[in-house]
């Protein structure tokens, strides 16, 4: 029943990344009010509140307070930014989010300051994105965007090395990967509020994503070289890391894995991701005397099906994030040794 | 441009007057209320978008006014749309494409509706709020409100460089424009091609915000800026403005109960 | 009469720090109640040198001492209050989303109260002609407006030296004559940096030229604005 719906769906989303908001900005990830329940708009306000927090704090205590303007400036220049676009064809453009560009340029947690500004000011003044969703939509691309971006460029940047292109082949591939990570932990948030289900927004909002990734991915690569020739001090050079940048750079990476892994799991067991929206009460059409009537609606024995669907998810996770690490780690020592 | 990207209207209404502490909370509460109503929960939606279109009349910006804004929600329902094929339910309707049938169910259709109610009732609050405030009253209520200093004054200065990167995109924008002449199916150059000049243009954007932050930072220094921010706190609520920030809250959690109940 | 230096510099030099030397060997004194232009060709060090005066660039190689304060340390910010420095650029020097914060700003850093604050934004917006624009947005003015009201910015501080960057660089005749006469009605003692020989031969006295970081020349403007083959020498010339 559901899955016949994934072409139509698809054409449909296809509309919905076109979509542009009042400031001329792509609004292809913003969620507005009303797409996510209760809970799990809560749920991601916590998270989103903790680990931006923790940025605002590393930034504040970190870096002096020169940092501020620069960050307010950025911020503009970001929001600006996104409304440079490109034709494609046939009437559809590309354009930037930019959360990898702001994590290159000025590390993860100044990044996610930055992205927090443009994507508030986007939801409290121009209604791109709502504002009980607000949290998901940090979560997605404040957080995820700028962390699955940094993660990705660093890891990519050290297996290539001094090479010429490396700064726009990492910043390409880093930046692709962040927009279809962000798509999917979108896409997720949908399902678990009993929006869209799952089988169809992961695919849809994926292969959507995986797209509009290529306009990111071009731009943000156009941009890195043209600071690199301008100021090129702008641009961090990947040589030392601490052992604190490593974890996040890895952790990036893995976030990226992680759901890049559970998205098409939920996807194959959709079925098990509302079940669990709707045990937790997530979902709002178990109270709803219309649904309770219908049998099948709850599938029993399906609880270790999602169970396992999530720490499947987990551990791929950790092993191909491990194999990036190693393989990266490899490819850097034979650089070395020529 | 600027006026363009600003959405304060500015009227002699109450609700313009009003604290734009009271004016968030209120807001924020709508917006929470409506998400929680269960689906098909009809007669709160009405009542709720018949608050806002009062609240919009009031603050005389005309009935249409958020209605037609309140449509740039709606493509993002398409995200939903499948739920009118994937709920179970009474076949309303049988959709063939090729050799695709969908089923469209009763209880799939409610769905999908109630979600883009809710989200259509929301998005008119916020422009509500934003219509009627002042940014610069917005900072002073979410510093109010405990949002974390730091991220108050970001917004402040971002929000007067917007328009100055949002004018200089423009006038980049216009010399690329200006120079590429559409004279045939191959003209534009590849799609990969125009991409990296759009990437170059926000590189170039980057730089000179980097350079103006500097800049910036400097006329800040000037006249005493050390790191620490200080603004004007706002007045303290008046007794009158407690008691309509209590009543406007009671309506809609009363609101909230009915839907819940009788949704 | 009986002279007090206001602004001491004395073998100031400075060095970017991607290697450009901006100022070599730099010594002037200027005493209160002086006008004094800085003049000289684009990139002579005129702004670096202004950037010097309140203490937003730290002295490298040299001294500068304002009102007898040494600029440096824990006299930054008496200094700061003594010098008003308005930018060549007005969107840098107003950074609020409203022309009263911007005002306001300075004196509230001061820690001024709340109705002294007040006070002097309306005076200030008053000095300057842009009554009742306390509520306006920045990005919405004119470029004459914009400079007028950064200078308002400073005079809300009540300096006693005001420090211009290029007032009238980017304004129309009307707008650099009405600015010229702005300038003209301060009483405080003025360093201004300028590309218009006509208003410095109106309005200063006293004139120095710049050329690659080094002060060429220090004197009275009458006589080195007849000097044409100094002006020449060093990219200038009275239209
Ligand atoms: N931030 C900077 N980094 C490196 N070099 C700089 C910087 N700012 C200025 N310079 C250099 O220092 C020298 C002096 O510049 P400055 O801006 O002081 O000149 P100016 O006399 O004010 O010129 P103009 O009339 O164009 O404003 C120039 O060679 C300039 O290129
Ligand atoms: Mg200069």
């Amino acid at each position: 029943m559901s899955g016949t719906a994934v072409g139509s769906s698809l054409a449909a989303m296809g509309r919905i990344a076109g979509g542009v908001g009042p400031t001329g900005g792509p609004q292809p990830m913003h969620i507005p009010d009303g797409f996510l329940s209760v809970p799990v708009s809560l749920v991601f306000w916590i998270v989103a509140i903790v680990v931006i927090g923790y940025a605002l704090r590393r930034v504040s205590r970190e870096l002096d307070e020169r940092r501020v303007p620069l960050l307010a400036v950025l911020a503009a220049v970001i929001f600006a930014g996104q409304m440079l676009n490109f034709s494609v064809t046939g009437g559809t453009s590309g354009h930037l989010l930019g959360a990898t560009l702001a994590a290159v340029l000025l590390g993860p947690w100044a990044a996610m300051v930055v992205m927090t500004a443009v994507v508030s000011i986007q939801a409290l003044v121009f209604q791109d994105g709502g504002i009980l969703v607000l949290g998901a939509n940090l979560f997605n691309m404040a957080i995820v965007g700028v962390l699955v971006g940094y993660g990705v460029y660093q890891l990519v940047s050290r297996a290539l090395g001094n090479r010429r292109w490396a700064v726009p082949v990492s910043g390409f591939v880093a930046a692709w990967l962040s927009i279809v990570v962000a798509a999917l932990a979108c896409a997720l948030e949908l399902a678990l509020s009993g929006t869209s289900p799952a089988n169809i927004a992961v695919p849809a909002m994926g292969g959507i994503h995986a797209l509009i990734g290529i306009g990111e991915g071009l731009i943000t690569a156009g941009a890195l070289v043209f600071v690199l020739a301008a100021r090129p001090d702008l641009v961090a050079p990947t040589a030392k890391a601490t052992a604190g940048q490593k974890a996040l750079w890895i952790g990036g990476a893995a976030l990226a894995v992680v759901l890049a892994v559970l998205s098409p799991l939920a996807s194959a067991h959709p079925d098990g991701l509302e079940w669990v929206a709707e045990q937790q009460g997530f979902l709002e059409a178990a109270r709803d005397p219309l649904y309770s009537i219908i049998p099948d609606y709850v599938f029993p024995g399906i609880s270790n099906e999602a169970l396992a669907t999530i720490v499947a998810g987990v551990v791929g996770t950790l092993v191909v994030a491990a194999v990036a690490y190693l393989v990266a780690q490899g490819v850097r020592r034979r650089a070395t040794q020529q | 441009m600027a006026d363009v990207l600003d959405p304060y209207r500015p009227r002699a209404s109450l609700i313009h007057r009003a604290d734009p502490r009271v004016k968030v909370v209120v807001a924020v509460m709508s917006i929470l209320i409506t998400a929680a109503l269960p689906l098909g929960a009809w007669p709160s939606y009405v009542l709720l978008l018949a608050a806002v279109l009062a609240l919009s009349v009031a603050a005389q910006l005309g009935v249409g006014f958020t209605l037609k804004r309140g449509l740039i929600a709606v493509p993002f329902a398409l995200a939903a749309l499948p739920l009118v094929f994937s709920t179970p339910g009474d076949a309303l309707a049988s959709l063939r494409i090729g050799p695709l049938v969908l089923d469209a169910s009763l209880a799939g259709v409610e769905r999908f509706a109630s979600v883009l109610a809710k989200s259509y009732i929301s998005v008119q609050f916020a422009i509500l709020l934003t219509a009627t405030t002042r940014f610069t009253d917005m900072l002073a209520a979410m510093r109010a409100l405990r949002v974390p200093r730091l991220l108050v004054v970001i917004f402040s200065l971002m929000w007067r460089y917007l328009f100055l990167f949002a004018h200089e995109a423009k006038t980049l924008r216009i010399a690329r424009d200006s120079r590429s002449a559409d004279v045939g199916p191959k003209s534009g150059g590849a799609v990969a091609w125009r991409a990296r000049v759009t990437g170059g243009m926000v590189g170039n954007l980057f730089v000179r915000g980097y350079e103006r932050s500097e800049r910036v930072y400097q006329a800040m220094l000037a006249r005493g800026y050390d790191g620490d921010i200080r603004t004007f706190p706002l007045k303290p609520l008046a007794s009158s403005e407690y008691a309509a920030l209590a009543g406007a809250v009671a309506i809609l959690a009363l609101l909230g109960l009915l839907g819940i109940l009788f949704g | 009469m009986e002279r007090t230096p206001l602004i001491e510099i004395s073998n100031l030099s400075f060095r970017y720090p991607d290697g450009q030397q901006a100022l070599v060997d730099v010594s002037l004194t200027v005493y209160e109640g002086e006008r004094v232009a800085l003049v000289g060709p684009n990139g002579a060090g005129k702004s670096t040198l202004i950037l010097h005066l309140n203490g937003i660039f730290a002295s490298q190689d040299g001294h500068v001492r304002v009102a007898g304060l040494p600029v440096a340390g824990e006299h930054v910010k008496q200094v700061r209050a003594l010098v008003g420095l308005v930018f060549q650029d007005p969107d840098d020097q107003l950074f609020s989303p409203t022309v009263f914060d911007d005002v306001a700003y300075g004196p509230l850093y001061m820690g001024l109260p709340e109705d002294e604050v007040r006070r002097r934004v309306e005076r200030a917006l008053a000095a300057v002609g842009m009554q009742g624009y306390g509520d306006r947005v920045p990005h919405r003015l004119s470029a004459g407006e914009k400079k007028r009201i950064a200078l308002a910015t400073v005079l809300a501080m009540e300096p006693s030296v005001l420090v211009l960057d290029e007032p009238t660089a980017g304004l129309d005749p009307r707008g650099r004559r009405m600015l010229i006469r702005l300038l003209d009605s301060m009483p405080q003692t003025m360093i201004v940096s300028t590309h218009d020989l006509l208003m410095v031969r109106d309005l200063f006295p006293r004139m120095v030229i710049l050329d690659r970081g080094r002060v060429v020349a220090d004197g009275p403007s009458a006589d080195l604005l007849r000097d044409r083959a100094l002006l020449e020498a060093h990219g200038l010339e009275l239209p």
